[in-house]
């Protein structure tokens, strides 16, 4: 912690906390539009570069451009109000970043798996990744233009998920989509929370 | 200077990736304030940059570290993407590097280290370590992430359905 102990309850200070809530899924599934359809930003990118865990300053002198690989990481802010900022973080899509990964989901609140039906099998990685943290998470079927519209339990079928896994569709160009599936989700962390409160 | 409009402060960054939209809604930061004392690195970084044109293009050579002197591990441990940074007021007046003073420029309200990062055009290790550094100066506070109780979340929740 950093040590400042004169704010006891910060969430009544008035000093803003940061919430985090990672929008996974497969490459190229919608993750940017979603976090651009509700962030009071245009989606920020950032890059964390693959040198800065495992490299010490001793090695940098063996390393080449072609060791030097970086991995954009797309988010948005939502600022709810002047004591809570929400954070959207868009995971990227390699799954050899699996530091970066662990970066962006501790201390997440939850996840968003966004997924496409014509490639289902893409988020079973992430599907997997989530399960395997505990990060409470939902799915949200991106409802593309031209794409076949699927029974949602027929989804939740291909997809494997425990039945207290939220399945929704979405269209992730839409606000108000956008803002459903957030609501859901954080409705599930609550699920979540109580239910592990009785158990 | 050059004044062809792209401007890095050294030819093998990773190019600023703010948008115009930023300025306009959330921060009031001017621009100018801290562009003048970069301005020799910004010659410097032209110099190479005209030696080094063939080079340039696709394959950029990036050697994020370049701006901590080469440390990749911050004095502070424990600064998560989300963490939120804020400058003490010490720190406005503070003499101060080129990206730190960028980055106190920037945090005069709070914003997430993942902001900074993006905001200042360098890779989230290297704004680890600057802000890390900031810190142990006593120049930014630290808002670290919390677990949340239950009552903030149903207020979350209730927030992010009146959107």
């Amino acid at each position: 912690m950093s040590g400042h102990s004169d704010y006891p309850d910060r969430y009544s200070s008035g000093y803003p906390s940061a919430i985090k809530i990672v929008i996974s899924g497969g490459f190229g599934v919608g993750k940017t539009t979603f976090i651009g359809s509700i962030s009071e930003i245009e989606p920020l990118t950032t890059e964390a570069a693959m040198t800065e865990r495992s490299i010490g300053v001793d090695d940098a002198s063996l390393l080449d451009s072609k060791h030097t690989t970086t991995v954009a990481l797309d988010f948005g802010r939502i600022t709810l109000d002047p004591t809570l900022i929400l954070y959207l973080f868009g995971t990227p899509g390699q799954d050899r970043f699996d530091f970066l990964w662990d970066d962006l989901t501790d201390g997440a609140l939850g996840a968003v798996i966004v997924a496409d039906t014509r490639r289902i099998e893409d988020c079973y990685p992430v599907l997997d990744y989530f399960e395997a943290h505990g990060t409470p998470f939902l799915v949200a079927v991106n409802t593309f233009d031209g794409a076949d519209v699927f029974d949602l339990e027929e989804v939740r079928e291909a997809l494997g998920v425990n039945p207290s896994v939220p399945v929704l569709y979405c269209d992730a160009r839409q606000r108000e989509s956008v803002k459903e599936i957030l609501a859901a989700l954080i409705e599930q962390v609550l699920l979540q929370r109580q239910a592990g409160s009785f158990a | 200077m050059n004044d062809d409009g792209t401007r890095l402060p050294d030819p093998r960054m990773i190019p600023i990736t703010r948008t115009k939209s930023w300025f306009d809604t959330s921060t009031q930061v001017d621009e100018t304030e801290f562009d003048e004392d970069g301005g020799g690195r910004h010659e410097l970084g032209n110099e190479s940059a005209d030696h080094n044109d063939e080079e340039s293009g696709e394959d950029v050579f990036v050697r994020p570290f370049i701006v901590t002197g080469g440390r990749t591990r911050p004095l502070h441990d424990g600064l998560r993407i989300e963490t939120l940074v804020v400058a003490t007021a010490t720190a406005l007046t503070a003499q101060l590097h080129f990206e730190q003073r960028q980055i106190v420029q920037w945090c005069r309200t709070p914003i997430s280290l993942a902001e900074i990062a993006a905001l200042i055009g360098v890779p989230l290790g290297v704004a680890r370590v600057l802000v890390a550094d900031l810190y142990t100066d006593n120049l930014v506070q630290l808002r670290e992430p919390q677990a949340v109780p239950e009552h903030v979340l149903e207020r979350i929740r209730d927030l992010v359905r009146a959107l």
